[in-house]
């Protein structure tokens, strides 16, 4: 990756709804080029999706987040692949993650309720073959979400001019 | 009855001779209005890294309030002389070759006050940073301007080196990456100036504060030059690399008998630099690469904002390569440097320092600091364009 197309990844990873013109400014790159360029990192999948943080709780949201971590069995040959697939494609299951140490992946899940969450776990999850022990930790508040820190910090002011 | 006391009397001339820094106005005028956007920023806009703020939290709940060295601390400048090595090949001594201080200001000053002798010259190239004539004139010596011109972007020429040295000329101060131009010089034009300093026989004070902050190519170490390590001065810190500019912590890289006449002067002035600012120091070297590099990214995509805006607006502006400055060209609309930035403050809320501040050789440019976040420059740049057009 050359630097330039490290710059606009980090200008949509900044701001997602940043224009091609906003940019071409920032980089000095044509904006021909920026758009050529974005084009290609969707096509190639190195841009998955263009995503807003949301901070649910400030909007009123209900939803209940829980992280599921899972003690499984390997099948042969297929390794891990085969139940990530199945648990992947659960839409209550947000993100799913391979993990060293004690267990072995790590879900997190979202439902309307704790008690949501909990039957699925129980009826979906624990009832899989190569599932050999779940544990559940019910999220009670979010700080920070893909390196948004979700509370104000002050700012500390900077005189208006220094040498 | 006593005799009644006038202060006045009691104040030394030098500092009477010394005018009173011209940013000084600005910060005056632009602290009395609301709102206003700041391009006057001579420091980064981020916050200290998380790690170093840190390191420097877990420091005082250890209770590490001591002094240090005089020097600074051993390992800080193990650090330091480990960063050169492997940067410009260029090796300093911990024990006796560097010194930590307290900012580059006071390094520069102790500089200065360590090789000057009364009625010593000491060249500045010109648009300069506000503090280095008044620190060569409280130290006795004579602060005698190099220019340098847009045409040569802002280099210092051999050619202009050679038209002010005299037989009393001490040292020469660079300061590349420039403030307030943003203009870098690259190892061709500093050969060239290596080539006059030895044939001279002149000290160079060499102010690299902003080394990091270099966006086409990489920074080249004056000291580094064949020769040039004992007749150099090198000043760097960590304000503008890492945001640090709050802790104060630089440090002086000299010839052993410079760094032991520098630190007779600070034992007895400053005795040491700050320790929590030091174990923030060490933090930023061993951790800190990461950070910076992101933090200097994010001053690359402004600067291309900033440039092409004051372009696009019909204010010419070379393109700085280091630093975080632009400097743009009022000529064009026909008012001084201190005209145009008064009327953009009074009419438009947006704060630059005239280029007059930094010496007569920034007559006719601005001061544009784009250590500030995008949404801001781009506010300032419609608010400029707003203004010239109605000039």
């Amino acid at each position: 990756m050359d630097e330039k197309t490290r710059h606009i990844l980090e200008c949509l990873e900044e701001d997602a709804r940043m224009t091609h013109d906003q940019i071409a400014a920032l980089t000095g790159l044509p904006v021909q080029e920026v758009d050529k360029r974005i084009r290609e990192m969707e096509g190639n999948g190195i841009i998955r999706k263009y995503k807003t943080v949301i901070d649910w709780d400030l909007a009123g949201d209900e939803n209940v987040y829980a992280i599921i971590e899972l003690k499984v069995s390997l099948e042969r040959r297929l390794g891990y692949q085969a139940l990530v697939e199945r648990l992947y494609k659960f839409p209550e299951v947000r993100s799913v993650r391979l993990l060293s140490g004690q267990y072995d992946l790590s879900l997190t899940v979202s439902g309307q309720s704790m008690k949501e969450v909990a039957f699925f776990v129980a009826e979906k999850i624990s009832t899989l073959d190569q599932v050999q022990h779940t544990t559940t930790h019910f999220v009670l508040k979010t700080y920070k979400e893909d390196g948004i820190i979700l509370y104000e910090e002050d700012r500390v002011a900077r005189l208006p001019v220094t040498p | 009855m006593r005799k009644t006391c006038r202060p006045s009397r009691f104040v030394a001339d030098v500092t009477k001779k010394v005018p009173p820094s011209g940013i000084r106005r600005y910060f005056d005028l632009a602290s009395e209005i609301d709102d206003v956007i700041s391009l006057g920023v001579g420091e980064p806009d981020f916050v200290t890294p998380w790690h170093i703020r840190e390191a420097c939290i877990h420091s005082l709940e250890c209770g590490e309030t001591s002094y240090t060295s005089n020097y600074g601390l051993l390992e800080l400048r193990e650090e330091i002389s480990g960063f050169f090595t492997d940067k410009f090949t260029t090796t300093y001594d911990p024990k006796s070759e560097i010194l930590v201080t307290s900012g580059v200001s006071e390094a520069l000053d102790l500089a200065i006050r360590a090789i000057t002798n009364p009625g010593d010259e000491i060249i500045i190239p010109q648009p300069s940073y506000v503090a280095y004539t008044p620190s060569v004139m409280f130290a006795g010596g004579v602060p005698v301007p190099a220019d340098t011109c847009l045409e040569n972007e802002f280099k210092l020429h051999a050619e202009d080196l050679e038209d002010v040295i005299t037989e009393k000329t001490k040292a020469l101060i660079l300061n590349y990456p420039n403030n307030p131009t943003g203009a870098t010089m690259g190892r061709k034009d500093l050969e060239a100036i290596a080539d006059v300093v030895a044939e001279h026989d002149i000290m160079v004070i060499s102010d690299e504060v902003y080394d990091c902050l270099t966006y086409n190519g990489k920074h080249t170490c004056f000291a580094s030059l064949d020769g040039m390590k004992d007749r150099t001065i090198l000043l760097n810190g960590f304000s503008k690399a890492y945001a640090m500019t709050g802790f104060r912590m630089a440090y002086a890289l000299a010839p052993r008998e410079i760094i032991a006449s520098m630190m007779l002067i600070h034992q007895y002035s400053m005795l040491c630099a700050p320790i929590l600012a030091q174990i923030g120091a060490i933090e930023a070297l061993r951790n800190g690469t990461r950070e910076m590099e992101r933090m200097v990214r994010d001053y690359d995509r402004r600067r291309n904002l900033i440039v092409s805006g004051l372009n696009r607006i019909g204010l010419d502006c070379f393109v700085p390569t280091g630093a975080f400055y632009a400097f743009p060209s009022v000529e064009s609309t026909g008012l001084t440097s201190e005209e145009f930035a008064e009327r953009l403050l009074f009419e438009q809320k947006v704060v630059t320092i005239p280029g007059n501040v930094f010496g007569k050789a920034g007559d006719g440019f601005l001061r544009c600091s784009y250590a500030t976040s995008r949404e801001e420059i781009e506010k300032a740049l419609a608010r400029l364009e707003e203004f010239v057009e109605g000039l």
